[in-house]
């Protein structure tokens, strides 16, 4: 075995981070299962799956049909105080599904801010972080269209100079702000008051992870003691799907078919993932306020790791092959955690079910757990819920957090065969004893993630 | 125990006043403008139809493989511009025991530029079959799967900056890009050095890229009238601080810098350009579209960079100067920035601001959006190594609201050891850096 050694492990390269351990204290979930961490955590456990023919538009015509779609009933007006209701015409979908997620994580661990709950403020305003992850978000299709027909000649040919004289009026002033990634963060930093360190991070399917690694860092530097953080992205929209379809992580499908068995994480007959959408916007805080103020700690941040690799001589770019990238990541992240790789006790890969995604990252859990990978359960989130985009990671460590904190694996609806030396065949949900959990997973475009987490002990 | 000490030892930018570190530091020094009418696509009938334009780059002449980049958008061609001058200047591409898996990347890139033509013609086509009422989605299908090409849309993603210069220079270390707006490249600048200082990288390449000088670029920012609408005069329209500043004026290019642990420089024998000593971060938490009145959001950026600097704001050095020798500004040219953030700096700095010189580089070279943090860092760096500060031009009429020392229309020179650099972004996310004169280990 090349990684995950005690060599590695056992040495504490940061001694002086000992003092700031990070956790996480609130979960706000938005996926096709619904709206709430209880509706993901329900259909993973039942092995359901959220993913089915798409409601927002018709899309039988497109080369991918299915989503799973957070119920396009759910309007963000329940989820902001009255005060802020008129902002609600300048947020875009990917925005709405952050607000939303930010409202429920609040909600979730007990917090007070400005806009939530009654009584004192539970953090200073500026003890208070944001790091939400984004995409690149798609303008709305009908609103950027009516302009450009009003940028169209008598012939209906589009005229440049129209469109600067008469065509671009059409868009309302605010237009461009709908659609800037860190309006999610900033949308969130207003309703809640949070005047902390705020970022938005882009990294495709790693966005989430990496800003939950942000968040991280700013606590444990001191620099706010609670973060909101992960992600939130749809791309269940015309030019959205397209793009998706462009990357090849996603399968070509026919309506024909069964949504919910399209998507097969390391299955040796997968032809890719579907595409969902949602929100996973994570409480990161410091254990030392969590403990004081008596929150939940569903699990410790132990470890993190992030890198880059991926094989650009290909178009669309695809992972590198041999997964080195990735097994670097998670080897940073068990050695942050100080744990060996037989610490680990489950894993929550991206396992997107397409072949050559899936094909790397299992070289790279073969190069770290060697001969025990096998005996370590996968726990695979995209058959349920579908490839959040931005989301997606973060959607990923909230399933990781939920199995430490109920000491519990979800059922997994993914069909066998698997790849060689996986554990990933379908099961049921059991108890399970889950000191640690490894998040892991490499995005398009490159980034590679990797999360210890690990049981909290009061 | 310490912080580790962060300096930086290679730097390089591809702005609309040239493509080295050289040939823009001499126009600015000598108050050049880049802006000009745009002549990327027909902005003729825009309100504002000129900008702050790329000219004569050929990024294909940095690279070892330009074949590998051939699909590179073109904020990924300024990135990589940029990342190979600084690569180079830091002497790195010739330090055989690098570790690369130990080397890692911090971005604030913008996305890449979209196919406007092509989304045009798919929209049009969608439009048509939906009766003129609405786009019909199997009609957009058709037309977009003819019209739209692969690769110009998957490269639009913000993280192919990082893609592209990760290949190009064979690193392996953390990734990552932040889009905070206009604050993005100070960000990506101050999270790398925080990488650094954790100790999970020994070097970062960090700094942004970006282009929004495309129609729809270009539409967005005339919609919110955000921009100088001074069609007559271009070169003289972008005028930070000046009673008659009508708003900023777009640019676009690169700027990155490489920094790295001081013990990393040392060992290899760098030349250290200069040591990052602060950053700070905040949320304005007010409006999206306005910025908090007092600047209290820029105010708590520049206080926690000053705390992280370990440098008292209110207290002069032994020889009486202040103990910030120059700011570049975010300075933008609209109204309301520029005098928050006048008021933030005196806030800051109390009796000293009036003491500390101001300048605004946008005046020359517009206002690059994500990749301006970098690139205004890096004129910080150039102040400290040259002695000379870049004016501030076209500031003609004072404001009363705008009371500082701005080095109007002429560079000056100044002993800068000290320098502070401010990028605010839209929805009120704030960074600012401080960065000092290398004096030895």
């Amino acid at each position: 075995m090349r990684r995950g050694s005690a060599r590695h492990a056992l040495v504490p390269r940061y001694p002086w981070l000992m003092s700031r351990a990070v956790g996480i204290t609130g979960l706000g979930i938005a996926t096709g299962f619904g709206i709430g961490v209880e509706a993901l955590w329900d259909g993973l456990l039942a092995g359901r799956s959220a993913i089915g023919p798409i409601r927002q538009f018709d899309a039988s015509a497109f080369p991918v049909n299915f989503a799973a779609e957070v119920d396009p009933a759910v309007s963000v007006r329940d989820f902001v105080p009255k005060t802020y209701r008129k902002a609600v015409k300048v947020m875009c979908r990917d925005v709405e599904l952050a607000v939303i997620g930010a409202a429920k994580a609040v909600e979730d661990a007990k917090m007070i801010t400005k806009a939530a709950g009654e009584g004192e403020i539970t953090f200073a305003p500026n003890r208070v972080g944001c790091q939400i992850g984004s995409g690149l978000i798609v303008a709305e299709i009908n609103e950027l269209t009516t302009a450009f027909a009003k940028g169209c000649d008598e012939s209906g040919a589009f005229d440049m100079k129209r469109w600067g004289r008469e065509g671009m009026n059409e868009l309302t002033p605010l237009w461009l702000l709908k659609y800037l990634p860190n309006m999610l963060a900033c949308h969130v930093t207003i309703i809640h008051d949070c005047r902390g360190p705020s970022n938005t991070i882009t990294c495709g399917e790693a966005s989430g992870a990496l800003s939950i690694g942000e968040s991280r860092r700013v606590i444990e530097r001191g620099d706010a003691d609670v973060c909101f953080s992960g992600g939130a992205e749809s791309k269940i929209n015309m030019l959205g799907l397209l793009r998706q379809h462009y990357t090849r992580m996603i399968a070509d499908t026919t309506p024909d078919m069964d949504p919910g068995s399209v998507v097969r994480p390391f299955g040796e007959e997968a032809i890719g993932s579907i595409p969902g959408e949602g929100a996973a916007i994570l409480m990161v805080e410091s254990i030392e306020t969590a403990q004081r103020r008596g929150a939940r700690i569903y699990a410790e941040i132990a470890g993190f790791g992030a890198t880059q690799s991926a094989d650009l001589s290909q178009c669309p770019p695809m992972p590198d092959a041999s997964g080195d990238g990735l097994a670097d990541a998670i080897e940073q992240a068990l050695s942050d955690a100080r744990v060996s790789a037989d610490a680990i006790d489950a894993i929550v890969p991206l396992g997107c079910g397409q072949g050559e995604y899936d094909a790397a990252e299992s070289a790279a859990l073969r190069t770290t757990f060697g001969l025990n990978l096998p005996r370590i359960p996968l726990v695979t989130t995209k058959p349920n819920i579908g490839l959040c985009a931005a989301a997606t990671s973060a959607l990923d460590v909230a399933a990781g957090a939920l199995c430490v904190c109920n000491q519990t694996l979800p059922a997994r609806i993914a069909p066998r065969p698997v790849m060689d030396g996986l554990d990933a065949g379908p099961t049921r949900q059991r108890d399970a004893r889950l000191e640690h959990v490894l998040v892991c997973g490499s995005g398009f475009g490159g980034q590679n993630t990797a999360v210890v987490l690990k049981r909290h002990k009061r | 125990m310490a912080k580790t000490r962060v300096v930086i030892t290679g730097m390089g930018w591809v702005t609309p006043l040239g493509h080295s570190i050289d040939e823009v530091w001499s126009r600015l020094i000598n108050g050049e403008s880049g802006v000009d009418r745009i002549t990327r696509f027909d902005a003729e009938t825009y309100p504002t139809n000129f900008a702050a334009q790329v000219r004569d780059y050929d990024y294909r002449s940095y690279l070892r493989d330009p074949e590998l980049h051939r699909h590179a958008r073109l904020n990924s061609q300024y990135a990589l511009g940029a990342a190979v001058q600084a690569w180079r200047e830091s002497g790195l591409d010739r330090y055989a025991a690098l570790n690369r898996k130990r080397v890692g990347i911090y971005f604030g890139a913008g996305e890449g530029p979209p196919a406007f033509e092509r989304s045009v013609a798919s929209n049009l086509a969608g439009w048509k079959g939906g009766g003129g009422t609405g786009v019909d989605p199997a009609a957009w299908i058709a037309a977009a799967r003819e019209h739209i090409v692969m690769h110009e849309e998957v490269e639009q993603e913000a993280n192919f900056p990082l893609l592209h210069v990760s290949q190009e220079l064979g690193v392996r270390g953390p990734a990552y890009n932040c889009l905070t707006a206009c604050a993005a490249s100070t960000q990506a600048v101050g999270e790398g050095m925080e990488i650094i200082r954790r100790g999970d990288a020994n070097v970062m390449i960090a700094g942004g890229t970006h282009t929004m000088l495309h129609p729809l670029g270009v539409t967005g920012f005339n919609r919110l009238t955000a921009l100088s609408t001074r069609r007559d005069s271009p070169q003289s329209a972008s005028r930070p601080f000046d009673l008659t500043r009508d708003g900023f004026v777009m640019g676009e290019g690169s700027g990155v810098v490489i920094i790295e642990t001081l013990e990393h420089a040392l060992s290899r024998g760098a030349t250290v350009l200069a040591e990052l000593i602060g950053f700070g971060s905040s949320a304005d938490a007010f409006r999206i579209t306005d910025i908090q009145p007092e600047g209290l959001g820029a105010q708590a950026a520049m206080r926690e960079a000053l705390v992280d600097a370990g440098i008292d704001p209110h207290e002069r050095l032994p020889d009486g100067r202040p103990p910030i020798h120059y700011i570049s500004a975010h300075g933008t040219g609209t109204q309301e920035n520029d005098s928050i953030e006048s008021l933030a700096v005196k806030g800051v700095f109390g009796e000293l601001a009036p003491h500390i010189p101001v300048s605004s580089i946008k005046s020359m070279m517009g206002h690059l959006i994500a990749a301006a943090g970098a690139v205004e860092l890096i004129t910080c760096v150039q102040a400290i190594r040259t002695g000379w500060l870049p004016p501030t031009m076209n500031l003609q009429t004072p404001d009363p609201a705008c009371d500082l020392d701005y080095v109007p229309n002429r560079s000056r020179q100044a002993k800068v050891d000290v320098a502070l650099s401010n990028s605010f972004g839209f929805g009120g996310q704030n960074d600012t850096l401080v960065v000092k004169r290398f004096e030895g280990a």
